[in-house]
């Protein structure tokens, strides 16, 4: 991260290019139809080859940036995009393309489950596909504990993280509360 | 979890669902969901399955896959949670609240940081968060081995998706088909 993103800045104001609330739309409806399994590779293929709209310096830059915020990272994403071409107008259109066809899907699915949800045959197939879910996110842990910097402060936080939210089952908000700041002012102190 | 898991199919007696406690709480959430849905997911299957019993642990599970399997975005398992508990209402009480965050602070942190760019709180918070981000998904990911798994297959099917999902760059759905195929053949 030892770019200047205002140079990025600079860059954008220069060369945005234009795009209406309705192309926001429709981009951020593709993005979000074909995306199994984690939208920020598709989300990548086409604001940055498809559609060109962003470098790849400024969607790694935004893209940092939602992870840094709360809520889903390719939805903060979708709505500095749509905010950065078009405004509130292509905020919303963004957010609307890109939460709006998956929630009908899920909604269907939720009809199905209702009516079909017991029989045995689909009873079935659910507990293998939940132990597959419970793989994929155990190796997302993996992955991210791969890239986190060797030193403890970090297998601390972490450690505590996961015994008072998985193991003591406390509320979220209590760990985060009590873990944060003193986290956010250990990695501060440190580049010192 | 033990108790949970022993009243599991028959059905433990529904609270009425509070949508308006629920649409807070899932509001206060997203505030602190750095990390994003996975990050949240122990504290929703705490308040939904163990605290208020709206959902058993399988059902919990299964919602969770389902939305898995959908297109769109990992989160969309909150939508399916509110939909099987309120309809529509339910879609808007755990939906909306995730749009919050999305369009107050992450607009105003844009601003900040493009005004500027080189701030070494932003760096401080995203160094210091990201070890508690994978702690919390890693609660998230034992949470749910617990709730699936009840005995040695299903967790030899968990463990080979961990293999395969480090080793082979394949589209999940693969991963999850051969599992439905299995568990309908009996396997799980």
């Amino acid at each position: 991260m030892c770019y200047s993103s205002l140079e990025t800045v600079e860059q954008t104001e220069s060369q945005k290019p234009r795009v209406t609330p309705l192309a926001l739309f429709l981009a951020f409806s593709r993005i979000s139809l074909s995306s199994f399994g984690g939208a920020i590779f598709w989300a990548r293929r086409q604001l940055i080859e498809k559609q060109r709209w962003l470098t790849e310096r400024e969607f790694l830059d935004l893209f940092t940036l939602g992870q840094l915020l709360p809520g889903p990272n390719v939805l903060n994403l979708t709505v500095m995009v749509g905010y950065r071409f078009a405004g509130w107008t292509g905020a919303a259109a963004a957010v609307a393309g890109f939460l709006g066809w998956p929630c009908l899907v899920v909604v269907g699915m939720g009809v199905l489950y209702q009516h079909y949800g017991a029989l045995p045959q689909v009873q079935m197939a659910l507990a293998g596909m939940s132990s597959v879910a419970a793989g994929l996110l155990l190796a997302t842990v993996i992955k991210l504990a791969m890239v986190l910097p060797r030193r403890w402060q970090s297998w601390l936080f972490g450690a505590l993280a996961f015994v008072g939210v998985g193991v003591m089952r406390w509320p979220l908000l209590w760990v985060i509360g009590a873990l944060a700041p003193w986290a956010v002012f250990a990695a501060w102190k440190e580049r010192e | 979890m033990g108790r949970v898991r022993g009243v599991e199919r028959a059905r433990v007696v529904m609270e009425r669902v509070d949508l308006t406690a629920l649409f807070l709480h899932f509001l206060a959430l997203w505030f602190v969901a750095v990390g994003g849905p996975s990050a949240i997911l122990p504290d929703v299957h705490r308040y939904l399955v163990e605290v208020h019993h709206l959902l058993t642990n399988t059902e919990f599970a299964e919602i969770y896959t389902l939305a898995q399997v959908a297109p769109g975005p990992n989160v969309m398992y909150v939508t399916l949670i509110g939909w099987h508990l309120a309809g529509w209402k339910g879609v808007a009480a755990t939906t909306i609240p995730l749009l919050v965050p999305a369009t107050t602070l992450t607009l105003l942190v844009g601003h900040l940081n493009e005004r500027y760019p080189d701030a070494r709180i932003f760096r401080a918070i995203r160094r210091g968060l990201m070890p508690m981000t994978i702690g919390l998904v890693f609660a998230s990911a034992t949470i749910l081995m617990r709730a699936v798994n009840h005995d040695w297959r299903g967790y030899l099917i968990t463990l080979l998706t961990v293999v395969v999902a480090l080793r082979k760059p394949w589209n999940p759905l693969w991963l999850f088909a051969a599992a439905a195929l299995a568990g309908m053949m009996g396997f799980v």
